[in-house]
């Protein structure tokens, strides 16, 4: 199998995962789409360990040991997500802005209720 | 004979003022005697000094003070005829002027600053007397230009005196740089600062540029000894307590200008334009001066005017060459000025006011100030220039002099050739120095009918405070009227009394004074006499019959105002006169207010441009600042979006730049 | 090393194979590498929260047939059981506790979708081109059984112990972590809902690797 095939989806779904990177509102879709930039290595780890036919089988091992920390990932990302969701009242990423500067305007955003920018942007 | 004596001269009353600014404070009273026994014994080694000295002689010592790079700067001693004489005159004027302070200032705080002050200008002109050296006479001057700064400020409560001794300040100081420039170019051309030496090279013919040492000293001689373009803070300088102006502004300080001349007049002597630039200075300050005089209401303002003209009749001797009528007229005018002012200090403490019309005002007056009306009587006479007294033979010294001048024979008496005063500078004072004989007479019998009134022009006006133009007078309430001439502040009036009616006599007999002097002859000649007396008798006459006339037509109009004189002499000159003839105002509009524009030029330059450009890197700083905290909105993905795009643009430069 | 590795791979590519000859395996990993783009585009794009992470499933399900063509069956099982066994469930709940809305919102995507859109365009024509300038020949021999649970367990346990261990101090640290980070540190109303991420949990969770996955069941 030509080499280009898996890398070339890999390069695209990693592109698609940095566009809902930063794209998406929600930071459970956030978390989602690092999952998606994930596979996107997994997949070049497994075409190279294919590739290369390494005996120790390092491309492999390492697909696993990503899949595992991928896991330890979303369960300490949900956590956090949860918690800021429980003291703020929101999960939306470009509403947790307390650590920006104040001072400096906020530009406004389309939709948002006043409310929720202040529920959001509270303490 | 022994050099001590004229060294302690001017050693025993500076070391005075150190023991009164040491001690007036902890024991007040220790001044009184620390501040006349130095100075009495200071004159009393002046007259000893003078008497050894004799007639004819000179005596240098020197020594050495401190190598310089160029000339060396020696400490010595040059005694002659004319320090002889000067050197009495200011012990005598100095012992007269401490006594009468004790009385005078006796329940001033400040008297042992002002006894000490007093003692160190004493000290400061003995010091500019006895000097050989031109750098060391300079030290001397500039002692005197600051004491004169506190003793003229002395009360500084008032804002008349804080300007005034700023005024002096800054005007003689503005004098003094060019005499300083003018010393350098002078020890320059003769390599040495001594003035024997300096006197030497004039005669020999090394100084190169005689026009500009000349007029460069000129510009400090103008600035101390009040000649006319910087003449204005001798007036104004009446702020100053009486006896500081008595001893300052008539006898001493002021005369400092001319004594130095007379020193170095064979310097001038070689610079005709020099001459011709002094005669117009004197004519100008003689005519003008003696114009305000007439026109003053402050009876010390009157005197000091009359201070400048007649400072102005002694350089318009020294511009016809004759140094010895300077001289004599510089001994004789300081004992009848210090006599004027002591007398009008006596006057000013009895009327408690300094107007003229005021004091015409009160009743009594001259009842009250029996020894003062006769002292200041005897000065007035003395200063009209009547025979027999001291003012008529050295007022006609000058005249001589300045006749001799406009002949073409000057009477310059060996110190240099007749030929080297041009005719237009005998002429110039010969002609200024008539007319201001007619008004120095017309001004001095106004002075003395304004304050003395008779009983016919007496208007007794129950409540007669000063004209509300009058300046304030400082020291009020300092005596009781009932102690209105203690004798502390009589006897030194007779002191001086005797040389102001004797002392012109000494020119008489040319084994007196001429032959301590230069050897000329000091005898009036008949024709200046009589011209000269003739030029009085007629002033004096036009004054008073002026005065009849405003009587007449004050009585006729049935109102309370003084009869003054001088408003109807003067006409419409009268306000100009009164104000200066506004040179004052033309200062400030020349000077003053150009350097105050400057000024604020300067700060608008300061606070808008080398401000704006400090502000400005601020202000750049705090706009970078808020643009970077425009981008600090605290959004993850923001940041997130430029660290990834940064990383792609890496990536691209790298496999591109490959 | 682009170069480096297109020398190995010149060196490894059989002269006759090209590109418009593709092998069946080729063309069928290319259908499922189309499925798995479409569906990551879906879960990137869609207004629904709840369809997204159904998406991400069927994207990921897509790659486990990818490596499952890539001969890497094992990692493939794996992947099947962790991403879309526990993950997508886990996404689900995380979903659920944060009250996303059922059905479209229409703010799913933040104002920051153009700046995305174009780092995203941008960094997928860098790699593209960069690995399509890199391995255009190269070709991958696919022997049977390199990926086999024996051969990848063989060397997981000969020569990836110490990793793997240290991994599962890693799962553990990540484990007490969230659960410090979950629990409401001034208790209160906040305990109930912990109790509600609690509960599903061991029910939904398959028995997938024994060394990690009952140790975090057992802590909870």
């Amino acid at each position: 199998m030509h080499l280009a095939y898996p890398v070339v989806l890999a390069a695209l779904l990693f592109s698609i995962g940095v566009y809902g990177v930063l794209a998406r509102r929600n930071s459970v879709l956030v978390l989602m789409s690092v999952e998606l930039m994930l596979n996107a290595v997994n997949l070049n780890l497994v075409a190279f360990d294919a590739w290369l036919r390494d005996s120790l089988h390092a491309g492999q091992a390492l697909t696993l040991f990503t899949i595992t920390l991928a896991a330890a990932e979303i369960g300490l990302g949900l956590a956090i997500v949860l918690l800021v969701f429980r003291t703020r009242g929101t999960a939306d990423v470009d509403r947790v802005t307390a650590l920006g500067d104040r001072a400096a305007e906020i530009p406004a955003q389309a939709g948002p209720a006043p409310d929720a920018v202040s529920k959001g942007q509270a303490l | 004979m022994n050099v001590a004596v004229p060294a302690l001269v001017p050693a025993l009353p500076a070391l005075g003022a150190a023991a009164i600014f040491a001690t007036g404070r902890r024991a007040p009273g220790w001044t009184r005697p620390l501040a006349i026994l130095p100075v009495l014994a200071a004159a009393a080694l002046a007259l000893t000094a003078a008497l050894q000295l004799g007639t004819g002689r000179t005596l240098n010592a020197t020594t050495l003070l401190t190598p310089t790079g160029g000339p060396d700067i020696y400490l010595s001693l040059h005694l002659d005829g004319y320090t002889s004489l000067i050197s009495v005159l200011v012990g005598l004027v100095a012992t007269c002027v401490q006594i009468y302070s004790t009385a005078y200032l006796k329940a001033d705080p400040r008297y042992p600053s002002y006894a000490a002050l007093v003692s160190l200008f004493t000290a400061a002109m003995f010091l500019v007397v006895y000097s050989g050296d031109l750098v060391v006479l300079l030290v001397g001057w500039e002692v005197m230009g600051i004491c004169s700064y506190f003793l003229i400020g002395h009360h500084w409560e008032t804002a008349d005196a804080r300007a005034a001794s700023l005024k002096a300040f800054l005007v003689t100081k503005l004098g003094d740089v060019p005499f300083l420039f003018g010393i350098f170019v002078l020890a320059g051309d003769a390599h040495t600062f001594q003035i024997s030496g300096v006197l030497a090279a004039a005669a020999h013919g090394q100084l190169h540029h005689p026009t500009l040492i000349a007029l460069l000293l000129l510009a400090g001689v103008a600035g101390k000894s009040a000649q006319f373009p910087l003449h204005t803070w001798l007036p104004d300088a009446m702020a100053g307590p009486t006896p500081v102006s008595a001893l300052i502004h008539a006898a001493t300080m002021v005369a400092a200008g001319i004594y130095l001349v007379s020193r170095l007049l064979p310097v001038f002597l070689l610079s005709g334009a020099a001459l011709v630039v002094l005669a117009v200075l004197a004519a100008v300050t003689m005519i003008g001066s003696a114009l305000c005089a007439l026109a003053q209401d402050d009876i010390k303002r009157v005197l000091a005017y009359s201070t400048v003209g007649q400072l102005g009749y002694m350089a318009g001797a020294l511009a016809c060459g004759d140094r010895e009528a300077a001289v004599f007229h510089l001994v004789s005018h300081g004992a009848f000025k210090a006599l004027l002012f002591l007398s009008a200090g006596v006057l000013i403490h009895a009327a408690h006011t300094n107007s003229l019309t005021a004091m015409a005002r009160i009743p009594g007056l001259r009842g009250r100030v029996p020894d003062a009306r006769w002292t200041l009587g005897i000065g007035l006479v003395a200063l009209v220039g009547l025979p027999p007294f001291s003012g008529f033979f050295s007022k006609d010294a000058v005249f001589t002099a300045a006749e001799h001048a406009a002949d073409g024979n000057a009477l310059t008496n060996g110190v240099g050739p007749a030929s080297a005063v041009p005719q237009a500078a005998g002429w110039i004072v010969l002609i200024a120095a008539g007319l201001t004989a007619v008004l120095t007479a017309a001004y001095a019998t106004r002075l003395w009918l304004l304050a003395f009134p008779a009983k016919a022009g007496q208007v007794a006006v129950p409540n007669g405070g000063p004209e509300a133009g009058a300046p304030y007078s400082p020291e009020l309430d300092e005596v009781t009227p009932g102690h209105a001439e203690p004798a502390a502040m009589r006897w030194p009036l007779w002191v001086l009394a005797i040389p102001t009616i004797g002392f012109g006599v000494t020119g008489l007999n040319p084994d007196w004074l001429p032959k301590l002097l230069d050897g000329g002859s000091l005898r009036p000649s008949p024709a200046t006499a009589v011209v000269g007396t003739g030029l009085a008798v007629a002033g004096v006459l036009i004054c008073w019959a002026a005065w009849r006339g405003a009587t007449a037509r004050v009585r006729a109009a049935a109102a309370t105002a003084v009869p003054d004189p001088g408003r109807a002499l003067l006409g419409p000159l009268y306000r100009a006169a009164q104000h200066g003839f506004f040179v004052d105002r033309l200062y400030t509009l020349l000077f003053v207010r150009p350097t105050v524009a400057a000024a604020e030029l300067v700060k608008f330059l300061d606070r808008e441009v080398v401000e704006g450009y400090v502000q400005g890197s601020g202000g750049a700083a705090k706009l970078l600042g808020w643009a970077v905290r425009r981008s600090q909105t605290g959004n993850a993905q923001t940041y997130l979006s430029a660290l990834l795009a940064g990383v792609v643009l890496i990536a691209v430069f790298v496999a591109v730049g490959r | 090393m682009t170069s480096s590795l297109l020398l190995a791979a010149g060196s490894l590519a059989p002269a006759s194979r090209g590109f418009l000859s593709p092998t069946g395996v080729e063309i069928v990993f290319v259908l499922v590498g189309l499925a798995v783009l479409g569906a990551a585009l879906l879960t990137v794009t869609t207004k629904q929260l709840v369809h997204a992470a159904l998406w991400l499933v069927v994207a990921l399900g897509g790659l486990a047939v990818e490596f499952l063509l890539l001969t890497a069956e094992f990692v493939a099982w794996v992947q099947v059981l962790i991403y879309l066994g526990s993950v997508v469930v886990l996404v689900l709940f995380g979903l659920m506790l944060t009250k996303a809305p059922i059905g479209r919102s229409p703010d799913a995507d933040s104002g920051n979708r153009w700046v995305a859109l174009g780092v995203a365009l941008a960094t997928a024509a860098t790699l593209v081109t960069l690995v399509v300038d890199a391995f255009r020949t190269s070709w991958i021999d696919l022997g049977s059984g390199g990926g086999s649970t024996a051969a990848v367990g063989a060397s997981l346990f000969r020569y990836w112990v110490l990793p793997f261990e240290a991994l599962s101090v890693l799962l553990l640290a990540a484990l007490v972590g969230a659960v410090v980070i979950s629990r409401n540190g001034k208790g209160g109303t906040a305990a109930p809902r912990a109790g509600k991420l609690r509960t599903p949990r061991p029910a939904t969770r398959p028995a997938t690797r024994p060394s990690t996955r009952p140790s975090t069941r057992q802590e909870r």
